[in-house]
């Protein structure tokens, strides 16, 4: 469970972000929604201790993350930043292989090996393990990232908009492996996403963000109502009944 | 969800546990020992030039050890050095035109061993060490602080930086030299040069072999510092801890060189870039390529600095300033044609 009590931020003294109060259970999919500058980042930032808050508590699985020992909450939650990707000379298994880290601290077991080889196969780099990353193209290098930060199989695992870069194909493949792991593994993955059909279709749960405030938090059929989502993103929103569930069109 | 048991079928069983296909950065291979064995032979090459005849004079065997082999073994360890702190600061930086000539690193040590003798009158050896190691960490430190508000990581502009930093500190070492009568200090440290190297008068560069060793130990975590603070972070490091760590690695080989040989520039530029074109950045598998390399560059290039005007001899630095810059260029170019000038 991830509980946020009374989290701000405030940028520059200007942009004000919360209070944040929410609870989001264990397992399953939580979207994050809403229009740019919302606050979704931040508030997934905080939750992952990339960036401090200014007051307010969150606590996950029990852990406060203000004051718990870096390398345990490494243990336990993994989070993937919106634009972190610098490109560096490694080939893309060397950098899945540093999502063992936590574990091993470098000395990769036959056990590590073969988690590493499972991620990569699974999002399709087998023939690119051994190429440097910056010679992939963008989707590509996205998929080796969050291959990473899967391969660190924490119990919580936060993206920032993993479907970036990617083509239908490699984006229905991400959210369905997403699924899986929550379905089967119980994990707790927390996901923003632009896509508003994406989140009603892969998601458990859906939290609507506007202005820096959680304007709406609830199941899938609980936000996709067109008033609610017109609301939020100031835009006209229909719903519809397409052949796997609600459907947004705009 | 209903939804999603309905597309269970199609998606299938958990991906299944895959072959363990381990990345074989295996560190002995044939290149490597030929590498090594090029880098013995450049060593036995050092060993035997020079103008005394070892073999015919008398005391030759006494001159041999003396000075040749303290040369032979200064010149490795320096190289190694210097080329391990190109690598370290390649990596924190993410830029591949930074190393201590570029950033300041170099002058600030120079102003160290002075600061050395303004302090104390006649300092020793380690006197002036600790100077330069002190100064080279603040040097750097300033520089990384200065790169925290550069967005452009990779850019011109950094090494550019850089270097104007390392002028105004020059130009401070030079007023004080100048106004406490002492350029003979500066001007042996700025021609970095082998030749005054005997027995008693370089045994600290043995330091050098602790710090190759604490770096192949942190070398993942400094790789992965070389991902940002972020992914760092989010894999349990202390990314600031190992940007001290880094610049106090950097520093101490920096100040322990500066101290005991003097000026050495652009290896750290040449070795790690020629290194990663062929190996990428990965830092624990490159650092003994890294290292050997540096070691045969810089014999080399002493070997050249004591043959092209025989029976005199050139500053090595002068050889060492020649190839870096061609090297820069050459990067400058490389990044400009793949269009990752950004
Ligand atoms: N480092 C910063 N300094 C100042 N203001 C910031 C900073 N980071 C974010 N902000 C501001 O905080 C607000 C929330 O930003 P945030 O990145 O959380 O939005 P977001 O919902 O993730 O948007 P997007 O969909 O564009 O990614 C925005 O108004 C943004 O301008
Ligand atoms: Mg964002």
């Amino acid at each position: 469970m991830i509980t946020l009590q009374n989290v701000r931020k405030t940028y520059g003294g200007e942009v004000r972000i919360g209070p944040l109060n929410i609870e989001i259970p264990k397992a399953g999919i939580t979207s994050l929604i809403g229009p740019n500058g919302a606050g979704k980042s931040t508030m997934l930032l905080m939750i992952g201790r990339l960036l401090k808050m200014d007051e307010g508590r969150i606590r996950v699985a029990n852990m406060d993350i203000a004051r718990s020992k870096s390398n345990d909450i490494a243990k336990i939650l993994t989070i993937l930043r919106q634009e972190n990707h610098f490109i560096t000379r490694l080939t893309v298994r060397q950098l899945v292989g540093f999502g063992r880290f936590p574990y091993s601290k470098g000395r990769l077991t036959k056990e590590d090996e073969a988690i590493i080889s499972k991620y990569i196969d699974f999002f399709g780099l087998t023939d690119l393990e051994h190429r440097f990353l910056d010679e992939l193209s963008g989707g590509q290098r996205q998929r080796a990232y969050v291959a990473m930060v899967l391969c660190q199989e924490t119990e919580y695992v936060l993206l920032d908009e993993p479907l970036n870069n990617l083509d239908i194909a490699r984006a229905v493949q991400m959210m369905e492996h997403l699924r899986r792991a929550a379905d089967e593994l119980g994990r707790t993955i927390v996901v923003v996403l632009h896509d508003i059909n994406f989140a009603a279709r892969y998601s458990d749960r859906i939290c609507a963000m506007k202005n820096g405030q959680i304007a709406a938090f609830g199941t899938v059929d609980e936000i996709m109502r067109p008033d609610l989502l017109t609301d939020i993103f100031e835009t006209r929103i229909e719903i519809i009944d397409g052949p796997y569930g609600k459907l947004a069109v705009y | 969800m209903s939804t999603h048991a309905m597309h269970e079928a199609e998606i299938g069983s958990p991906p299944p546990l895959a072959e363990p296909r381990p990345e074989r950065n295996r560190l002995i291979t044939v290149p490597f020992v030929l590498a090594v064995f090029a880098v013995i032979a450049l060593g036995a090459v050092s060993l035997f030039t020079g103008v005394y005849d070892i073999w015919g004079r008398e005391d030759g065997r006494d001159m041999f050890f003396i000075t040749r082999v303290p040369r032979t073994i200064a010149l490795m360890l320096t190289g190694a050095a210097m080329a391990m702190t190109g690598l370290i600061m390649h990596l924190v930086t993410r830029n591949k035109m930074v190393e201590p000539t570029t950033t300041g690193t170099t002058e600030w040590a120079g102003l160290g061993l002075l600061a050395a003798y303004l302090l104390v009158p006649g300092p020793t050896l380690v006197m002036r060490m600790t100077g330069a190691i002190v100064f080279s960490f603040v040097g750097t430190m300033i520089f990384f602080l200065f790169l925290r508000h550069v967005r452009l990581r990779s850019s011109l502009i950094v090494p550019i930086t850089g270097m104007m930093l390392g002028a105004v500190v020059s130009a401070f070492s030079t007023f004080m030299t100048l106004r406490f009568n002492m350029s003979q200090v500066i001007e042996n440290w700025f021609i970095g040069s082998f030749a005054p190297v005997q027995a008693g008068r370089y045994e600290h560069l043995w330091i050098i072999v602790a710090v190759t060793l604490i770096t192949f130990l942190y070398a993942n975590r400094l790789t992965i510092a070389g991902l940002g603070e972020d992914v760092a972070t989010a894999l349990g490091l202390h990314y600031h801890r190992l940007i001290l760590l880094a610049n106090a690695l950097v520093a101490v080989c920096v100040g322990v060189v500066a101290a005991v040989i003097g000026n050495i520039p652009f290896l750290g530029l040449i070795v790690p870039n020629i290194v990663s074109m062929i190996r990428g950045d990965d830092l624990r598998s490159n650092l003994p390529w890294v290292c050997l390399t540096g070691m045969g560059t810089i014999t080399l290039c002493d070997i050249v600095a004591r043959v092209v005007i025989m029976p005199f001899e050139v500053p090595v630095s002068l050889i060492l300033g020649t190839l870096g810059a061609a090297v820069f260029i050459l990067i400058l170019l490389r990044q400009r044609r793949s269009g990752r000038v950004r």
